[in-house]
C-alpha cells in the first residue's frame, strides 16, 4: 500500500506572482480549510516535501531557483502549477523577462487555473496530486525491488 | 536489577515504545488542531507520514549521518529499556545524553549552514536542561535512599513527590524543552518547518528523517515516564494515579505549546538554570540539610 497518498507534505515557492495566489495557498492550510485534514504539512524544505506548490510565472531570474528546489525534492515528487500565471504565464506572459508558466522549467503534473486560484481548487489539485504520487511511489517500490 | 531484566524491557520497549509514542503524537496532533479551531488529521496520522518517509527515495548527504541518528535511536531505546527495566536512573539519565550528543553529531557531520545552527540551538538546549535533569536523579536518590528505579516505584510511605514537589516543578519546566514544545522548540519545533527553527533535520531526509520520528516517539513514552515515576510507591493503586498524572501533564504541554510564542535562546538558558538552581537547589538542600 502507498502511503504517499495520506501525506503529502507540500512546499510552495512564489515565482513572480502578484501574491494572490500566495495568500490562497496559505488560506488553504488555514483553519477554514484545514488542509492537515488531508495530512497536508507546510514544510519549508524541499528534501522533506512531496508536493510542490508553485505560484506565478517563471522569468530569467527565477528559473534556476524553481529548477534547484525541484531537484532537491525526493522521489516520488509532485509539482502542481498554482494559478494561471503558473499555468501559463497569465497576465504576466507578454512581459519581457517572462517565459511563461512554470512547465517552461520543470515538469508540471497538476495545473490549478485561477486568478486567484481558489482554495477549493487548490484542495481539488492536490488531491489529483496525491494520486500521481500513489502511482509514482508505486512505481519506485517496484524500480527497488527490480534492483 | 539484572542485565538480562534490563534487555528485555530494552526489547519490550523497542516494540511497545514507538506505537504508544505515535498515538500520544496523532492526539497531540488532533487536540492542538481542535485549539486552533480546525478538525486536524487523522489519529494514525504521524504512522501514515512515518510509513511515507521510508518509501520515499533513499538519499544522503554523505555517509555517516544515518549512523549518527540510528545511534541516537539505539541508545534512545537502551535508555527507555534502563528506565522501565528498573534500572539505574543515573545511567538512564548518562544514556539519553548520549543519544542527544549522537543526534547533535548528526546534524553538524552535514556541514550544512542550517543543519550547523539547528545543531548549535540543539546544543544550546542539552546545556538548559541537563542540569535539571540531573537534579532529577539526585532528588530521587535523597528522597527515596536509591538510584534503581524499581526501588524508587516501589518506596515505602509514599511517594517521592512529598519530598521533591520543586524538583517535580523544575522537571515540568524542562519537559517542554525535552519534548520539543513551544515556547522552547528551538531547534526541531513541530510546528513551524522553517530554517533555523528546524535547522536539525534539514539535511535528513526520507528513512533517515523516518528514524528522527520513531526517536522523538519513543523519547517522548520515556519522560512522560519520568513525570509519572514521582508518584509511584509501593501500593498499587499509585500506577493508577502516575498515568492520571501523565495524561494531565501531556495536555498541559499542548496546551502550553499552544499558547506561547517561541522565545529566544537566552531566555530560555538563563530561565532554566534558574529554575534548576531554585527548584533543584532549594528541594536537594533542604533534604540535605533538614
Amino acid at each position: 500500500m502507498a502511503f504517499a497518498s495520506k501525506s503529502p507534505w507540500v512546499i510552495h515557492y512564489d515565482g513572480s506572482s502578484c501574491n494572490g495566489c500566495d495568500i490562497e495557498v496559505l488560506a488553504t492550510l488555514c483553519p477554514g480549510f484545514d488542509g492537515e485534514r488531508f495530512g497536508v504539512v507546510n514544510t519549508g524544505n524541499p528534501k522533506h516535501a512531496d508536493i510542490f506548490l508553485v505560484t506565478g510565472s517563471v522569468n530569467e531570474r527565477n528559473i534556476e531557483v524553481v529548477r534547484e528546489i525541484y531537484n532537491q525534492m525526493l522521489e516520488p515528487k509532485v509539482v502542481v502549477a498554482c494559478g494561471i500565471c503558473a499555468c501559463t504565464g497569465g497576465i504576466f506572459s507578454d512581459c519581457y523577462n517572462v517565459i511563461g508558466g512554470v512547465d517552461q522549467a520543470i515538469p508540471v503534473d497538476v495545473y490549478a487555473p485561477g486568478c486567484a486560484v481558489r482554495p477549493e481548487t487548490l484542495i481539488d489539485a492536490i488531491v489529483a496530486g496525491v494520486e500521481v504520487l500513489d502511482q509514482k511511489s508505486k512505481a519506485l517500490a517496484e524500480a527497488k525491488k527490480g534492483k | 536489577m539484572t542485565l538480562i531484566q534490563i534487555l528485555i524491557a530494552t526489547v519490550v520497549f523497542a516494540v511497545l515504545a514507538p506505537v504508544i509514542g505515535c498515538f500520544l503524537a496523532g492526539l497531540d496532533r488532533i487536540i492542538s488542531a481542535r485549539m486552533q479551531g480546525r478538525v486536524g488529521p487523522p489519529l494514525l496520522q504521524p504512522y501514515y507520514d512515518v510509513r511515507k518517509l521510508f518509501e520515499k527515495e533513499d538519499a544522503a548527504v554523505n555517509t555517516s549521518e544515518r549512523v549518527y541518528v540510528v545511534c541516537a535511536l539505539i541508545f534512545a531505546v537502551l535508555s527507555g529499556g534502563i528506565f522501565f527495566g528498573g534500572g539505574n536512573l543515573l545511567l538512564d539519565v548518562f544514556t539519553i545524553t548520549l543519544s542527544s550528543l549522537f543526534f547533535i553529531m548528526a546534524a553538524y557531520c552535514t556541514r550544512s549552514p542550517y543543519a550547523e545552527m539547528g545543531a548549535a540551538r540543539e546544543t544550546i538546549q542539552v546545556m538548559s536542561y541537563e542540569p535539571m535533569v540531573l537534579f532529577m536523579a539526585v532528588g530521587f536518590f535523597l528522597a527515596t535512599g536509591s538510584f534503581d528505579v524499581s526501588a524508587i516505584a516501589a518506596a515505602p510511605g509514599g511517594p517521592a513527590i512529598g519530598k521533591i514537589i520543586l524538583i517535580f516543578l523544575g522537571v515540568l519546566f524542562i519537559l517542554t524543552i525535552k519534548l520539543r514544545k513551544s515556547p522552547f522548540d528551538l531547534s526541531m519545533s513541530h510546528h513551524a518547518h522553517q530554517e533555523i527553527v528546524r535547522g536539525m533535520t534539514t539535511e535528513m531526509s526520507g528513512p533517515t528523517l523516518g528514524l528522527v520520528e520513531i526517536m522523538h516517539w519513543c523519547e517522548t513514552v520515556l519522560f512522560l515516564g519520568w513525570t509519572g515515576l514521582f508518584f509511584l510507591w509501593g501500593n498499587p493503586a499509585s500506577w493508577i494515579l502516575a498515568l492520571v498524572v501523565v495524561a494531565l501533564v501531556f495536555f498541559a504541554e499542548i496546551y502550553i505549546d499552544n499558547n506561547f510564542a517561541r522565545v529566544k535562546w537566552q531566555f530560555m538558558l538563563k530561565s532554566s538554570w534558574l529554575v534548576a538552581l531554585l527548584g533543584g537547589g532549594i528541594n536537594m538542600a533542604f533534604l540535605m540539610l533538614v
